[in-house]
């Protein structure tokens, strides 16, 4: 079990829902953690890249001198870290933990890329491409709350569970899809449960409190499509 | 969970996928039914149960399908925990672990696609490629995880091990696409140690016997 002197840190970037992911668990678990913001983007921080070399990337959970790396997998090492504290991200019964992982790696390696796709489509056929396919998964994932939930307010049950965190924590990245370009991906009248789910999710106290607003986002993304632009137009 | 009565395995002869399953099932001493399915021809049932991907392997136990290699390795783990486990105790040993993992999906996985979706130069510049990611996982694993031979996760393998002997023929595959050896023993003599004890354990030797799929391949001798 954690001492008090076990020290936490979080290298992190405001805008990153795989960051805000970090924040919830140890909030939930009660963790105090030290907040690092790095540079990501244009010159990656010393820090970033001696505890991050492989991917570079946040967020990055430094405990008792040493990194872990990949959101998911920091969700997890919470959860088993902090095991006695508060109710547990992942289920215990390894059926319903195999649901759980295999919905969040939905979100992560489908759902959540063809969602940001609307925002970079170069042309309209691009653009409703990209948001057939997020509707596409938006269907498969109110199916899935319906079955993970069994009429309880998360995916987790009564308590905010992992599937929650992870696909929640791109609930700020919808309202700026929703923001740009214009469309609204979880409508209520087509996916009731996840839109009743979602204002549930976002009215939690430590979810509101990290949250950014929707307006920076949309400035974030414009500069970061700037510096990509610039990228790739370079050299 | 309470005791597991029926175990079934959908999958390919030649995913990679469903060879990790195999030696996972077998590993853990589990009995378990075997569906080679036709994936130019799928079947009703494989739609049916995996309709998000339509993909194998699936593993079926007691009628409740898990599709997804690595979910379905740690959800086996997990089911049949008191024999062989697959991963260390300790959390942070087990991110460690769960780290390479995904390194392992999130690069070589696509390099391989690289590979066999290329061709002339461009398919010899991913087999670089490829070797370069091979190259980074050796010295992860020298750094994070190496107690001793002969598998990654020390005396007995673990799930770094289950992952990496799964993708053997595939890697003897690719590399034959290529014209290279993606695995030499020189530089990467963490993996190819892993490979060799691998297909010398006992339940795996005796795997083709009792589901007429091809030999594990021979060990990766330089």
């Amino acid at each position: 079990m954690a001492g008090s002197g076990d020290k936490v840190t979080l290298l992190a970037e405001w805008p990153s829902p795989y960051v805000h992911r970090a924040q919830i668990a140890l909030e939930l678990k009660g963790v105090s953690y030290e907040y690092l913001e790095q540079e990501v983007w244009v010159n990656k921080s010393e820090l970033l890249l001696k505890y991050n070399p492989v991917h570079k990337k946040v967020p990055v959970l430094i405990h008792k001198g040493r990194p872990i790396c990949e959101s998911t997998i920091i969700l997890q090492y919470i959860d088993e870290v902090w095991a006695g504290i508060g109710p547990s991200i992942l289920p215990s019964d390894p059926y319903e933990r195999a649901v759980a992982r295999f919905w969040a790696s939905y979100v992560d390696e489908k759902w959540f890329p063809s969602s940001t796709k609307i925002m970079k489509a170069k042309t309209e056929e691009e653009k409703a491409e990209a948001v057939e396919q997020s509707l596409t998964g938006l269907n498969l994932l109110e199916e899935a709350y319906e079955k993970s939930s069994k009429g309880k307010p998360f995916f987790g049950g009564d308590n905010v569970g992992y599937l929650d965190i992870v696909f929640g924590s791109a609930l700020c990245w919808e309202k700026t899809i929703e923001k740009i370009s214009g469309i609204k991906l979880i409508d209520e009248t087509k996916f009731p449960l996840l839109a009743a789910w979602a204002q549930r999710f976002s009215a939690i106290t430590i979810v509101k409190e990290l949250t950014p607003e929707t307006n920076k986002l949309v400035e974030f993304w414009k500069e970061l499509q700037a510096i990509r632009n610039a990228n790739t137009s370079g050299n | 969970m309470e005791e597991v009565k029926e175990v079934k395995l959908h999958g390919y002869v030649k995913s990679g996928y469903s060879t990790m399953v195999h030696y996972a099932l077998r590993l853990k001493g589990v009995c378990y039914e075997y569906v080679e399915e036709d994936l130019k021809n799928k079947s009703e049932e494989l739609l049916s149960l995996n309709p998000v991907y339509k993909k194998v392997p699936v593993l079926v136990v007691d009628g409740r399908p898990i599709a997804e290699s690595l979910i379905i390795l740690e959800f086996v783990d997990e089911v049949w925990k008191d024999n062989n486990p697959f991963l260390p105790q300790d959390p942070y040993e087990r991110a460690k672990v769960r780290f390479w993992a995904q390194f392992f999906y999130q690069k070589l996985v696509p390099g391989g696609y690289a590979i066999r979706n290329s061709e002339g130069e461009a398919r010899k510049k991913a087999a670089e490629e490829f070797v370069d990611s091979l190259i980074i996982l050796e010295e992860g694993l020298r750094k994070d995880l190496y107690t001793g031979v002969p598998f990654i996760h020390g005396e007995r393998p673990g799930l770094l091990d289950v992952i990496l002997s799964g993708s053997h023929s595939t890697f003897n595959y690719l590399g034959g696409l290529a014209g290279v050896k993606l695995l030499e023993k020189e530089r990467m003599p963490i993996l190819c140690s892993s490979l060799d004890a691998f297909v010398e354990l006992d339940a795996i030797k005796s795997m083709a016997q009792d589901f007429k799929i091809p030999k594990p391949p021979a060990p990766s001798a330089a």
